[in-house]
């Protein structure tokens, strides 16, 4: 069964999916900003999956060992994760700011405030 | 070289990002705002440095530590990135030296320092991206001047920057996470993130159907960030509530670092690569670009507010300049790499004058500006020159850009005739809706609201003018943008089969 060899894509693309339809789909902002943090996340699983080498073991050197898996993908998925918490943290900040403002957190509020 | 020279890549970078935690300290907000100029006026001289240095066909390449690329991490700079450089840092000196009114009135005193320093993050960040040659240093530097520029966005006070920075914000990181998928793929299938390598190793690849998925994620990532027409839905309302500092600088410049991306791996990673990708990548655009001119100068003929209808005139621009790369030829991509560079100047000067006009003036719709120019002659002026630029009146900066993209359109045999109407039928609305500006603050009954106002601060002025006055310096001179366009549009072209 090669579709389901590949099992660790399928749940890249359905956590991706499900990340991007809350985004789309939610009006509250911080059910956005959960949507699109799954959304990223899903990304970090694909890097992570392809610097697993089959048979492969930590990237340290040790004897007798001569299959090591990427460690790469890895060092830039930290990156990309604080990335991701920053953006988050950014995220929740404006809607603090937003709720100060306006009193809501639901689109279709503060939508109806700023057009009276 | 002298030692120094080498260095100035990665120095376009650290300047700036250094200076963001400094300026962060300094207390009186003066000293805040004097250590920000500095900043960023020593970039915008380490970017004439090296456009002075490129402009005899070099390159600037800078191994980060010493590391051999591909596996150390390389910066370049060549003459395109050259011409963004200048754009980058050309926007946020100007924007600095005539922001000191603008941003008091804005922004709290205390939180100026705050300020400042986001606003280098985003000057490091969008002049990270052309200097890089590393697609996941890319992607860092991407999303630190999209999390700065949001920052600056939402300093301002009014509220409604906050539910506009926070569409910016979503969507942007949609964008820039798929830009992240893409190079994932890439990496995937090559093992490489340095562009150049990239470009090699494709070749090697025997199934292309990965590199394909990635050049669509790249590309769609990449025009989100753009405000490609449809996916701009984010760039008005941001640019609108924006301090009015903050929108002369994004406007000239952050969207054009995302194109700049966007034609750097579109040409350069995947047009020598992918079979049919040129012939994809112009069906994808063009029709796009099409519609971004004509809908959106078409939604700017009737905005009232004036910041809102410059920013919408801003995404029929964006359409120009991919009209322009999506005929895949020399004369196509010099357009619209030149107008990348002129059109930054337009707007640039246009909101220059937004915010002299804001500074004095309650209100930015057009009838609440209604006479202002016996009032404020010397701003309206640079309004109109500036005007007049970005319609493509002769003698100006953005008539180069539009004569050339008509020849290049040309060129294009009899679709080259109606993408020339589209191009005359975008000037044309362009002209009306700068004239119903010069109409409402020339002609309009004059405001009684206004009769106790003043002309902008002197140093505003100047800096407005010197914006101005270069759109028709590049308009009778312009040898070093058009040199630096027409090598950009060959480096980008050298990989086609």
């Amino acid at each position: 069964m090669e579709l389901l060899g590949l099992y660790y894509y399928w749940v890249f693309a359905v956590l991706l999916m499900i990340g991007f339809y809350a985004v789309i789909a939610k009006p509250n902002l911080i059910k956005k900003l959960i949507g699109l943090s799954i959304f990223q996340a899903a990304v970090f699983l694909l890097y992570i999956t392809m610097g697993k080498v089959e048979g492969g073991t930590a990237p340290i050197f040790q004897d007798g060992v001569t299959v090591y898996s990427n460690p790469l993908p890895q060092v830039l998925i930290l990156t990309a994760i604080v990335v991701g918490i920053s953006t988050t943290a950014l995220g929740l900040g404006i809607v603090v700011r937003i709720k100060e403002e306006y009193g809501s957190i639901e689109e279709h509020d503060i939508q109806k405030r700023d057009r009276r | 070289m002298s030692n120094l020279a080498h260095h100035l890549p990665a120095l376009q970078v650290i300047v700036p990002m250094l200076t963001a935690p400094l300026v962060m300290l300094l207390k009186p907000s003066g000293l805040a705002r004097a250590a920000a100029t500095a900043a960023s006026l020593l970039a915008f001289a380490i970017a004439v440095t090296m456009t002075i240095g490129v402009l005899d066909g070099s390159t600037f390449t800078y191994q980060m530590g010493s590391w051999p690329a591909p596996y150390g991490i390389e910066l370049g700079v060549d003459r395109f990135s050259a011409l963004l450089l200048l754009i980058v840092t050309g926007a946020s000196t100007f924007a600095l030296l005539a922001g000191r009114r603008s941003v008091d009135a804005d922004i709290d005193e205390s939180r100026q320092p705050l300020f400042y320093a986001a606003w280098l993050l985003a000057l490091a960040g969008l002049s990270g991206i052309p200097v890089a040659a590393d697609a996941f240093n890319i992607f860092v530097f991407m999303e630190i001047s999209s999390l700065a520029s949001y920052v600056i966005i939402a300093g301002g006070a009014d509220r409604r920057a906050l539910p506009a920075v926070f569409k910016y914000l979503i969507m942007g990181t949609i964008g820039a996470t798929f830009y992240l998928i893409g190079i994932g793929l890439i990496y995937l299938m090559t093992g490489t993130l340095n562009l150049a390598d990239m470009e090699l190793r494709i070749h090697e690849v025997a199934d292309q159907k990965p590199i394909l998925v990635a050049a669509g994620f790249i590309t769609i990532g990449l025009a989100l960030k753009a405000a490609l027409f449809p996916l701009h839905v984010w760039l008005p309302n941001a640019y609108t509530y924006a301090p009015n500092t903050v929108t002369v600088f994004l406007a000239a410049c952050s969207t054009k670092v995302s194109l700049y991306l966007l034609l750097r791996f579109d040409f350069f990673v995947f047009q020598g690569n992918l079979a049919g990708h040129d012939i994809q990548f112009a069906y994808f655009l063009m029709p796009l670009a099409v519609l971004a001119i004509l809908i959106a100068s078409g939604v700017a003929l009737f905005e009232q507010n004036i910041k809102r209808l410059l920013a919408y005139s801003s995404i029929a621009q964006i359409g120009y300049i991919l009209l322009g790369a999506s005929f895949v030829t020399v004369a196509g991509l010099t357009a619209s790499t030149v107008h990348l560079f002129n059109h930054a100047l337009a707007k640039g000067a246009l909101f220059l004058a937004v915010s002299c006009l804001a500074t004095q003036c309650l209100g930015l719709r057009l009838n609440d500006l209604g006479g202002v120019a016996k009032r404020m002659p010397w701003t309206a002026g640079a309004l109109v020159l500036a005007g007049l630029s970005l319609i493509g009146i002769p003698g100006t900066a953005g008539f180069i850009s539009k004569w050339y993209l008509i020849t290049a359109a040309l060129e294009q045999g009899s679709l080259g005739i109606a993408l020339v109407a589209v191009l005359v039928i975008g000037s044309l609305m362009a002209a009306v809706y700068i004239w119903r500006i010069v109409e409402s603050i020339y002609f309009a009954e004059p405001n009684a609201d206004l009769s106790a106002v003043r002309e902008a601060p002197r140093m505003m002025l100047a800096v407005t003018w010197l914006a101005a006055l270069a759109n028709l310096y590049f308009g009778l001179a312009p040898e070093v943008p058009m040199t630096l366009a027409a090598s950009a549009a060959e480096t980008l072209l050298e990989h086609l089969p």
